[in-house]
């Protein structure tokens, strides 16, 4: 049988070295029990209720621990308390939005238009964050 | 004609009454829709990098598929590159990703009443951005018994186009103009402040959140995501001390 180039070229795509493999299974391996394990102990014993009542500022702390920094430290690692900086003025406009409105998507579309209309407007003043 | 007014009967009476697994799962796929277009860019960088990194074209993808943690997975990338091994890529992968303890934790309460392979696969998708959909609408106030197909969808979406956006990153290479310089990935913290705004309610929960902003801000030096769990611990940890002080007052659902 002859092998072509293109036939050999395609295997080759599927082809995972051996070490690849157990690095990317050990990785699997320990995220998936980072995800399963609270889910797996828990769902079998009873909470308790103080721990329950602390669960619930989970999500609210989670989401400001990922939103605050995305808004006040844009570029690489220094601190931008400025109008200059975009992403702090259209995340003020989105958290004013979704306060006054409560719709999701209409805080997206007005977040994001802010953010590239105020970058699109500092370049004609010169400035650069 | 009066099949599409049935139609439209049946979605209402969905609506207004229990939500089927059907409507719960578009409705996860339609929540996490405003989500990707903040983490496209971030899949077609990954796969973009990794020849770079030295990962196989199917090694990549494994990842994507098996891993399906986005830090993780482009921590763990440039480790490879710098020639780490293995042990210390999988212990690193590890601590950036000791975060869904707190996420399992939370959700667990609402999944224990699933089957065991239910719980499986609902643990294997939990990612930064199906965990916040989901926890959100579990704790919105109606009692839909398919919830958890609306997390499902949600996830399964997310999956689709982590793999979708990583092969067209291998496959694209270098040729993708950096897509990350149209600050699409602002779409992320966006979508993050419209889902949870509107869910604010109580001073504790106030407290929270300053503290978590706060202590995000000074530790996010700190490596391997370990400033979002110290942020979220101390933010909850404000939670609860606050609810001290303003006892029985409005506080969050659960």
């Amino acid at each position: 049988m002859e092998v072509n180039y293109q036939t050999v070229k395609l295997l080759s795509l599927l082809y995972v070295p051996s070490y690849e493999a157990l690095l990317i299974a050990g990785m699997a391996l320990v995220t998936f029990a980072t995800r399963y394990t609270m889910i797996a102990l828990l769902g079998r014993i009873s909470v308790p209720a103080g721990l329950l009542r602390a669960l619930r500022y989970v999500p609210a702390a989670v989401l400001t621990a990922l939103i605050v920094p995305a808004l006040v430290i844009p570029a690489d690692e220094t601190l931008a308390l400025t109008w200059r900086n975009a992403n702090l003025v259209a995340g003020l406009v989105a958290i004013l939005v979704a306060w006054r409105t409560r719709h999701l998507l209409f805080t997206i579309v007005v977040g994001m238009g802010t953010f590239w209309l105020w970058r699109w407007g500092l370049t004609f003043i010169g400035g650069s964050l | 004609m009066s099949h599409r007014s049935s139609t439209i009967g049946h979605r209402l009476s969905a609506m207004n009454h229990r939500p089927s697994a059907r409507s719960e799962f578009l409705s996860g796929v339609g929540a996490m829709l405003p989500l990707l277009v903040g983490v496209a860019p971030f899949g077609l960088i990954f796969g973009a990098l990794t020849p770079a990194a030295g990962l196989s074209a199917a090694g990549a993808m494994a990842m994507s598929a098996f891993v399906f943690a986005g830090s993780a997975q482009f921590i763990a990338a440039g480790l490879l590159a710098a020639g780490t091994g293995p042990w210390l890529i999988v212990l690193t992968t590890l601590v950036v990703n000791l975060r869904h303890l707190l996420y399992g934790a939370t959700l667990a309460p609402h999944l224990r009443h699933l089957p065991h392979r239910w719980q499986t696969l609902l643990a294997y998708v939990t990612t930064d951005e199906s965990y916040a959909v989901s926890i959100l609408r579990y704790q919105s106030d109606d009692e839909s018994p398919c919830k958890h197909w609306y997390f499902l969808g949600s996830a399964l979406t997310l999956l689709t186009v982590w793999l979708a956006t990583t092969a067209v990153g291998i496959a694209a290479g270098q040729a993708i103009p950096a897509p990350l310089s149209w600050g699409l990935d602002f779409a992320l913290p966006v979508t993050f402040i419209g889902l949870l705004i509107p869910h604010v309610k109580g001073r504790p929960t106030l407290a929270a959140m300053a503290v978590a902003g706060l202590t995000a801000v000074a530790a996010h030096r700190l490596p391997n995501n370990l400033w979002l769990l110290l942020a979220a611990l101390a933010g909850v940890a404000a939670g609860v001390w606050a609810e001290r002080i303003w006892p029985s007052l409005d506080q969050p659902s659960d």
